[in-house]
This record gives C-alpha cells, sequence and structure tokens, in this order.
C-alpha cells in the first residue's frame, strides 16, 4: 500500500532525512515514533508530495508520485500537525473548501462532510465558526477535513498535540474506526503511549535515521528485561548477597541500592513468587512490593542511549 | 480543475468579508480619508475656498492707507482685519495670522511725493509666518496692486495733488543733475497732470465718471480647465483616486501576507497535498486579489459619485480598463510579497513601507507638481504614478479611451514582472 525507500533529504548541512525506509499495508497503523527534529514531519512531507527528497522513493498502491497533480495524490490524506484550519469560516465553509480542493462539489461533497462530521462527532456544531472551537474540536475537525476524499493513506502528523485527555481519547477512536475501515495509518508522535495503543508497528527514528522498526513485541524483545520486580527491604543491606538473587531461575539481572532490590525478571507471574520466597528464607524481610514494565521510553533508551522525553 | 480553482477564490472572498479589518482599510478609511482630503483640496468646486488670515495696522490713517486697507479687505482670498503692531507680531508668532501688514506714519504723503521722483519711497512692512511663505508672496501682489491704485488715486486728485506736483516742480527746478532739456520734459509734465487733475475737479466728464488715478491695465478670466467647459473641477476626483490606490495596495500587502500566514498555519500543506497544479493554487489567489481590488476601487468611487458627485466625465470603458489593470498589478504585487516574505510579521512592516513610498512618489498624497524635476522623472517606473494618471484622465480630466491605453499598458507590464518574479522565487516546499 505505502513503500517508502531509502529517503534522504537535507537542508544545507544539516541531514532531516537519512535513508529512511518503512511500508504500511492496508488496515495497519504504523507508528513513527522519535524525539522533536527527528526527521518525523519531514519524511510525512517527502511521502504527501510536499517536499521532494534528494533520493530515495515514495510508492503509493506500487506507483511512485509524479508531480504535482498526480492523481494518484488523492489516495492520500494528510492531517498536518498545524491547525490547518481557517478560524473565521465555519466548519462547514473549512471543509466545503477542502473537499473542494480534491474535486468534490454539490451532493458529494455534501454526503462526504456528513460522513466526515459524523465520524469526529461535529455534526452539530457544522455552522459554528472554527474561531468558536475548543483546541480538541479544532483537532478533530483538522482530522475531518483530511477524510472528505475518502483517502486509503492517511498520514497524520502529531495529530494529539495539545489536546486534553479526553480530545485524545475521542480523536484515538476515530482512528481505530478508520483503521477498522481497512485504511493505512501513519502516525507521527514523540508520545510513546500513544504509539504503544494505535500501531500495529512501530517505526523508531532518531537523526533522521531509523533505529528500530517492528511490532511493540518484537521491540521489547530488543531489551534484555522486559519486566522488573522492585522490592524495598528494611535492612539496608545485611548480607544480601546480590549474585545468589541473579542466580535465581528466569532471572536476568539484579540490583540494590538504598535499600531497593530491582530484580529484572522474564515473566513476572511466575517468578515473582519465587524471589519473594527466596528472600524471606534467607531472612531478608520487606515493606513493600512494586513491577516496572519495560515502556519504548526504555526501547528508546537502549537504542539511542538517549531518553526520548530528553532529546 | 475548475472546482477547486472556484472554492480557493471564493474562498479569499469570503475570508476578506468576514474579515472586520479588511474591510476598515479597504472602505471606511479610504472613504473617510478621501472625503477630508477632497474637502480641503476645494471640494466640489461650490465651497469657499480658505482665506488668507491678514492683520492690517493703519498707523496713517491717510486716505493712502485708509483706501489700502479697504482694498485689501475686499479682496476675496483675504481675511483682513485691524490690528495693532504689538498684536500683530504676537499673532502672526502664534500662527493665528498668517501675514501682518503695517502701514507706517506718513506713507500717503511720503508715498505721493515718491510717485514723481526717486526720493526714499517710504516702507510697508510685512510680517509674516515662515511656514506660510506661498501666502506671503501672494499677499504681497495683491498689496502692490492695492497700493499702487490707492496712492495713484490721490497723486490724481486735485486736492492733495497740488502740493505735490509744486514740491515736485521746485525739485526739478532746483535740481543740478537734470540737463535742460529733462528739466523741461518733466516740467511739462507736472503741469499736464496738474491741469488734469485741476479739470477733474472743477467740471464733470465728459462720460460722468471720476478719475480713479491709475488702475491696473487689464483683467483676467479665469477658468479650470476640466472635462468640459462648466464644468467644476471636483477635489474629491484627486483625493479619492490617492486614498483608493493607496489602500488598494494595501489590500494587495494583505494578500500576501495571508499567503504567508496559510504556509505558516499548515494550510499550504494541505491545498499541496491535493492534486493542484501550482498555476491553480497561486492563480486562484491572485485572481481573487484581483476580483476584490477592483471591487474595492469600484465601491469607493461609487461612493465619491453618490456622495460627492465625482463622475467619470471621460470614458468610462477607460476607467473600468485603468481600475481592472491597477486591480491585476495589486495582485502580481500580492504574490510578490509572498513570493520574498518570509515571516508575515516581518514582511507586513516592510511592505507597508514600501507601499507608502511607490504612493508618494505616485502623487497620491501631494501634487508630482511639487516634486524636483529628477523625482518627477524617477516616477515613470512607479506603477502608482501610472494608476494615478489613469484615474484622474478618466474622472475629471474627462479624457478619452486613447487616455486609458498607457496607462493600462504600464500597469500590466508591472503585474506580468511581478508575476514572473514572485511565481520565479515562490518557495513551494515547506520545510519540514
Amino acid at each position: 500500500m505505502l513503500e517508502v525507500k531509502n529517503l534522504k533529504k537535507s537542508y544545507g548541512n544539516v541531514i532531516a532525512v537519512n535513508g529512511v525506509s518503512l511500508g504500511a499495508g492496508a488496515g495497519e497503523t504504523v507508528g513513527l515514533l522519535g524525539p522533536n527534529g527527528a526527521g518525523k514531519t519531514t519524511t510525512v512531507s517527502i511521502i504527501a508530495g510536499l517536499i521532494r527528497p534528494d533520493s530515495g522513493s515514495v510508492e503509493i498502491e506500487g506507483r511512485p508520485l509524479a508531480g504535482d497533480t498526480d492523481p494518484i495524490k488523492r489516495r492520500i490524506g494528510l492531517v498536518p500537525q498545524d491547525l490547518a484550519l481557517f478560524d473565521e469560516l465555519t466548519a462547514l465553509a473549512n471543509l466545503q473548501l477542502f473537499a473542494a480542493i480534491y474535486g468534490l462539489d454539490g451532493a458529494a461533497a455534501r454526503r462526504a462532510i456528513d460522513d466526515a462530521l459524523a465520524l469526529v462527532g461535529l455534526s452539530d456544531r457544522a455552522h459554528d465558526r472554527v474561531k468558536d472551537y475548543s483546541g480538541g474540536m479544532k483537532r478533530r475537525l483538522n482530522l475531518a477535513s483530511a477524510l472528505l476524499h475518502d483517502p486509503q493513506i492517511l498520514l497524520l502528523d502529531e495529530p494529539t498535540v495539545g489536546v486534553d485527555p479526553q480530545s485524545r481519547n475521542a480523536i484515538f477512536d476515530n482512528l481505530e474506526v478508520l483503521k477498522s475501515r481497512g485504511k493505512t495509518l501513519l502516525y507521527t508522535t514523540h508520545y510513546m503511549e500513544e504509539a504503544e495503543r494505535l500501531c500495529d508497528r512501530i517505526v523508531i527514528v532518531d537523526h533522521g535515521q531509523v533505529v528500530a522498526n517492528d511490532t511493540l513485541q518484537g521491540l521489547y524483545r530488543l531489551l534484555p528485561v522486559t519486566n522488573s520486580l522492585r522490592v524495598e527491604l528494611d535492612e539496608t543491606k545485611n548480607g544480601l548477597r546480590i549474585g545468589d538473587v541473579r542466580a535465581l531461575p528466569g532471572v536476568h539481572s539484579a540490583e540494590f541500592d538504598s535499600g531497593t532490590l530491582r530484580v529484572g525478571v522474564e515473566d513476572l507471574a511466575a517468578q515473582t513468587p519465587c524471589v519473594l520466597q527466596w528472600l524471606v528464607e534467607h531472612g531478608h524481610s520487606y515493606h513493600h512490593v512494586s513491577s516496572e514494565r519495560a515502556d519504548l521510553e526504555t526501547v528508546f533508551l537502549t537504542l539511542t542511549g538517549r531518553s526520548l522525553r530528553d532529546s | 480543475m475548475m472546482i477547486p480553482f472556484r472554492a480557493l477564490v471564493r474562498k479569499d472572498i469570503l475570508l476578506f468579508f468576514v474579515d472586520r479589518r479588511a474591510l476598515l482599510m479597504s472602505f471606511a478609511i479610504p472613504i473617510a480619508i478621501g472625503s477630508f482630503f477632497g474637502y480641503v483640496l476645494g471640494g466640489a468646486g461650490d465651497q469657499d475656498s480658505s482665506k488668507i488670515p491678514v492683520l492690517a495696522v493703519d498707523q496713517d490713517a491717510s486716505n493712502i492707507s485708509r483706501e489700502i486697507v479697504k482694498r485689501l479687505s475686499g479682496e476675496k482670498a483675504l481675511a483682513v482685519k485691524p490690528s495693532t503692531p504689538d498684536e500683530a507680531r504676537t499673532a502672526v508668532r502664534k500662527g493665528t495670522a498668517t501675514v501682518a501688514v503695517v502701514i507706517p506714519p506718513n506713507f500717503g504723503q511720503n508715498a505721493g511725493r515718491a510717485f514723481f521722483s526717486a526720493r526714499e519711497k517710504p516702507q510697508i512692512e510685512m510680517l509674516f509666518d515662515p511656514s506660510h511663505t506661498a501666502e506671503r508672496g501672494m499677499v504681497a501682489g495683491i498689496l502692490t496692486g492695492d497700493v499702487m491704485q490707492a496712492v495713484s488715486k490721490e497723486v490724481f486728485s486735485a486736492a492733495s495733488s497740488q502740493p505735490m506736483i509744486e514740491e515736485s516742480l521746485s525739485q526739478v527746478e532746483k535740481s543740478t543733475r537734470l540737463d535742460a532739456e529733462d528739466k523741461k520734459s518733466l516740467e511739462d509734465l507736472l503741469h499736464s497732470v496738474s491741469r488734469w487733475t485741476q479739470r477733474n475737479t472743477d467740471s464733470t466728464r465728459a462720460d460722468g465718471s471720476a478719475s480713479a488715478g491709475l488702475s491696473i491695465p487689464f483683467t483676467t478670466h479665469e477658468e479650470a480647465v476640466t472635462a468640459r467647459r462648466n464644468t467644476k473641477y471636483n477635489g474629491y476626483a484627486h483625493a479619492f483616486a490617492g486614498m483608493v490606490v493607496q489602500f488598494v495596495l494595501f489590500l494587495g500587502i494583505d494578500v500576501g501576507i495571508g499567503l504567508l500566514q496559510q504556509r505558516q498555519r499548515g494550510l499550504w500543506k494541505r491545498f499541496r497535498a491535493a492534486p493542484l497544479s501550482r498555476g491553480v493554487l497561486l492563480g486562484s489567489r491572485a485572481a481573487s486579489a484581483a476580483i476584490l481590488a477592483f471591487f474595492v476601487v469600484l465601491v469607493n468611487f461609487l461612493f465619491a459619485r453618490l456622495v460627492f458627485g465625482v463622475r467619470v466625465e471621460g470614458s468610462m470603458a477607460g476607467f473600468l480598463a485603468v481600475s481592472a489593470s491597477f486591480a491585476v498589478m495589486t495582485a502580481g504585487f500580492g504574490m510578490l510579497i509572498a513570493a520574498l516574505g518570509k515571516t508575515p510579521e516581518a514582511t507586513r512592516g516592510l511592505s507597508i513601507f514600501a507601499t507608502l513610498i511607490v504612493v508618494m512618489l505616485g502623487g497620491a498624497w501631494i501634487p508630482m507638481f511639487l516634486f524636483p524635476q529628477w523625482l518627477q522623472k524617477l516616477t515613470v517606473v512607479v506603477p502608482t504614478r501610472w494608476a494615478m494618471d489613469g484615474l484622474e484622465a478618466m474622472t475629471w480630466r474627462g479624457l478619452g479611451l486613447e487616455a486609458a491605453f498607457v496607462p493600462c499598458a504600464v500597469l500590466l507590464g508591472f503585474a506580468a514582472v511581478f508575476g514572473v518574479l514572485a511565481v520565479a522565487r515562490f518557495r513551494w516546499e515547506t520545510e519540514g
């Protein structure tokens, strides 16, 4: 459906995209995850035909994009990171315009507008000016504006920036509906939890390069430890032999610092009772136990040596 | 391609009409300023032109000085009030009077004596506001004429001329510088004047009129050359042309800034993601700008027509052609701003400055004849000058369609140059 091969783009001495390749099939949601400045928006802009790459190719349904007026562009819907709306006009006037730029007018345009508004839950506010909308409503309208020509591939460039959790959930619900209709979604974000919730596959980019491209489970497999057990002991050390803990079956790692024992395990449910029993049997009492699960932050940290949020 | 093109044009027009600031800048402000300037520049030709405030200080109180003040007071261009020397100086310094004319004691007597001889001439003091040098020159000219008439009238009337003539005869007789022949000629002249004034006093002239001394040997018939005879010049025509040119160019700036804002707000990405040619994207913007500019010109002149009687005295087709050409040039100007500008904020200030310069050079504020010669020649490369020329030719000058050809051609030429530059320099790609 969408095939991107070895894209490269530089601005002067700055390399924005450096050999990005990815693909997405029908009904698949691919997350493009990376910190600000990683090259996500440039990649999306190249796919949408806004920027010409220095090298590499983009194929939509097996065909390369050829020029500004290539009809294949109808297969793509772009949801820009900015709220690309005319605030002074009503939602309806905005949608009429965005339908018309894809050649839709009359009954076809009305149908498309009604469907898009219904999907994002703004049918009853169609005649309101966009400037009177809340931030979340504008984001939903921004999404609806890209759906009017019924594109097969939806490019979503950080579509939830600056919205409240309720509106974010509403947008996620809309995207899940689209996914269930077989649409291909390419979703850029620097929010790990969004990628975790929505994406079938996640492409992690940093400094314009793809550092990982796999399913969520596949990415977790890149980590030495997926889950960890955190036990706060009553004593500070008191003869705890950390080597013995590491030698327990199913335990990958163990560290003890300031009264807290961290144990990396493969299967949290299976290993937790064993570890706790071993501690009691060896005279180490504890007052609090909690577990931690590895996330994309951990994956990014492991792959790049930097925190995703601090990049 | 027509559906997107039409929709994009319609969108721009819709945005214009929902933008109060745009409406204010395109209609309310040019109408207000045009009305004001039109009034100041003489209005519709049927109002009293403003008079120059003049103070007259008569320290002589002679027949001649009273006659001078009387004649000054009768001048249409002057508003004359009596005053004292101190009050007059203070008033001119404060700017409440433009000129003060101070007639010194014995002016009448000394001026009469100086009329036939080269003896020292009495002096009239003119105090003037240095910020009104043109008015000073005008008052000086009027005063010269009035003094000549007042003094000659007195000199050629028997009662007061006889002593002056006798004194002059005595001086001629005593003169050692004059040769005999010159003395004889002057004595004959003075005797003739004496007899002539005596006769006019003793008997009524055959035609019943009395002598009034020397008079200006001509009168003038003034006619403002406008579209047709008996058509008064309408100052609002020039004022509205100037303001329309200025504020339509401001609309052009808004067109350019609007494109930059669309780029900044991501709308350009949405448009470019659609299968639209660059011609449709830029062409629709240029078309909407030209339509709006044309509409603004027409509405402003319609207001001037209905309220101030500004007529298209020349060719209506020419007026429409000039307006349309100017509108197209404005669209090109707007596109060029969009192509050269980087951020809306930085571009707006620079564009307004550039626009005000070309508007000023185009003669929209002050008439071009006040410019130095070299600057007047320079204005041929300023599009606003051609817009002004064309609009004025078709309105109050009342010229025919052929007079619109050159302004239209030049304006369309500018539009083509701006358009080509805009397309060449337009940054299509939005950095990621």
